[in-house]
């Protein structure tokens, strides 16, 4: 009888001591929960706050009882915002687009064609990986500036449209398709431009997908390239406009407006990952790091 | 066709751009380094040498940006990966809520670093007419409102190292909870049956089974801090060397453009460094991880 008892109240003890464990665990998160999303919750609310109402909040105040879209209309026709966002859009579909070209080619030529010095040549590929950036950025800004290439649309998709990394990816998936399919296709006297199209190509949708989303958000958010190529706003980017509205726009003190800018970069690329969550996350897990 | 020709055709395209954007800037950035006295616009040099690297070692802005750079390394690199280990750890404990949670630290990935560093930059600048939001909680615990965007070293530096962390803390967490997931649960199972402690079995068994992937995080997050410069930017504006906040890489563009720019040879002298300071690091990285697994 006492051992029954015993061992209820250790039973009791275990459960409160698991009960303690998970309020402290989903504490903790939820504390990071609100680091993360407060700086997107207090752009939102600031967006629609008038001029004057924030202005006269010495302490800032955490609701707004009279939303206003003033500054929305603000922020596209006191600076060109639609402009940034038409040339980031023209930027991100070319530049996707024209790497696509480039790394389905050589990825095929790695995965399939088999001539001479094709593994020297790969790993030759595969070291250029580690070259930073800053590197080369010197002399490509001297060779666009050469070029005439400054304040085009040339100049600031040319030298972002091949990714090692990418072939590399694009290539291991290329060799797990079978051989047999290519052997087959050959012998219908299929060429290989058609067989990739036709068949390499829809074989490896997922991870091209993936490549194309990662290098969507790259270019959303470059930002180097374009300031040191760019300096006439009709060519800025998002992140540049944004910088340029932080310096010269609206008048400094504009802060809702400023953020109603912020608000309207940001949701493009917000509704894109809600909506492709886990092939985002899974493309990013296998190779993307920020910057 | 012939199997070469082919193979060279399909490859032409990337041959073509990495030749000029990449392997071409390679060698030409050696030289810039070494040329002295390059002047931009006649494109003429005076002779050849080591002037560039001494030059740019002495310059206060330089050794200024190093500092930066090195502080925000070694304030970042350890907080991110340890704060990501810790909040992964306690994903993987939970299951109600998860995908919610992981969805939402994932967010800052996909923002423009640039336009949320404005709303950071409001959130701790004290302007005349308001402290900002950060001072007001400082006050309410009995604290002075400090400016953290115009004010003191420190307090832009924490800024700095906060919005960074912030910034670089979903990728970490990511990696660190398909790593923890991927540990072979019967490894648990069996220190259960042998009664072992959670912390016994998180130190004995999680740690040492996902510690390639930390070794990794813990690599790229180096090159990464090394690289900083769209954060600052964000933060403190273009100039960043009037902010005292500017980074290596500010450094070398703030040399090829803009008000002070037109200096290609000090720019290339100051990434040849930053590179050979970035490879060393990765190397003796890459040392100590093999010597202890």
């Amino acid at each position: 009888m006492e051992e029954k008892n015993s061992y209820t109240i250790n039973e009791k003890n275990y459960r409160t001591v698991k009960l303690v464990k998970n309020i402290f665990i989903y504490l903790i998160l939820g504390l990071w929960a609100i680091i993360v999303l407060f700086p997107f919750y207090w752009m939102l609310l600031t967006s629609v706050k008038s001029y004057s109402a924030y202005n006269s909040e010495y302490i800032p105040s955490f609701f707004t009882t009279s939303p206003t879209f003033q500054n929305y209309i603000d922020a596209f026709s006191a600076v060109p915002l639609g402009r940034y966002f038409i040339n980031t859009i023209i930027f991100t579909l070319f530049t996707t687009l024209i790497m696509l070209i480039v790394i389905v080619l050589s990825a095929y030529a790695f995965a399939r064609i088999d001539f001479k010095g094709r593994s020297v040549l790969f790993a030759f590929f595969l070291s250029l990986m580690m070259i930073p950036n800053e590197l080369v950025i010197i002399t490509n800004f001297v060779t666009i500036t050469d070029l005439d290439m400054r304040n085009t649309y040339m100049g600031l998709i040319l030298p972002s449209v091949t990714s090692v990394f990418y072939i590399y990816l694009l290539k291991e998936n290329f060799e797990q398709i079978p051989e047999e399919l290519y052997k087959a296709a050959k012998v219908d006297g299929t060429s290989d431009l058609k067989y990739l199209l036709k068949v390499m190509l829809p074989i490896s949708k997922p991870t091209v997908v993936t490549v194309v989303i990662l290098k969507v958000i790259e270019c959303w958010n470059s930002y180097v390239w374009p300031r040191l190529i760019t300096d006439d706003p009709d060519y800025f980017l998002v992140s540049n406009g944004i910088q340029e509205i932080r310096e010269n726009g609206f008048g400094r003190e504009n802060i809702p407006a400023m953020m109603a800018a912020v608000v309207v970069v940001s949701v493009p690329l917000i509704v894109i990952f809600l909506i492709f969550r886990d092939k985002i996350m899974e493309g990013v897990s296998r190779g993307g790091t920020k910057g | 066709m012939n199997k070469n020709l082919k193979g060279f055709l399909y490859l032409l395209p990337a041959l073509l751009f990495l030749s000029v954007f990449m392997i071409y800037p390679l060698i030409d950035v050696l030289i810039y380094s070494f040329e002295e006295g390059y002047n931009f616009a006649s494109q003429t040099y005076k002779g050849i040498g080591l002037y560039n690297y001494f030059y740019v070692l002495r310059d206060p802005y330089f050794i200024q940006a190093l500092k930066n750079t090195f502080i925000i390394v070694i304030i970042t690199v350890p907080v991110s990966t340890g704060l990501a280990l810790v909040i992964a750890y306690l994903l993987s404990l939970i299951k109600p809520l998860r995908d919610f949670f992981q969805t939402v630290y994932f967010l800052p990935y996909v923002t423009n670093t640039l336009a949320v560093g404005l709303v950071f930059m409001i959130l701790f600048k004290k302007t005349p007419y308001s402290d900002g939001l950060i001072n007001v909680l400082i006050n309410a615990f009995g604290g002075s409102s400090v400016d953290f965007i115009d004010g003191p070293y420190a307090a832009k530096m924490f800024v700095m190292c906060f919005y960074t962390i912030w910034v670089v803390l979903p990728f970490k967490i990511l990696i660190l909870t398909s790593a923890l997931a991927s540990v072979d649960p019967n490894y648990y199972k069996a220190a259960k049956v042998d009664g072992t402690g959670s912390f016994r079995i998180f130190f004995r068994i999680t740690l040492p089974m996902i510690s390639p992937m930390i070794f990794y995080l813990i690599i790229t997050g180096f090159i990464g801090a090394f690289k900083a410069y769209s954060d600052e930017v964000a933060l403190f504006g273009t100039d960043l060397n009037s902010a005292g906040m500017n980074t290596i890489v500010g450094y070398i563009y703030d040399m090829l453009y803009g008000d002070s720019g037109g200096y290609p040879s000090y720019a290339a002298a100051a990434a040849l460094i930053l590179f050979i300071i970035v490879l060393t690091i990765t190397c003796i990285n890459l040392l100590i991880s093999k010597r202890k697994y």
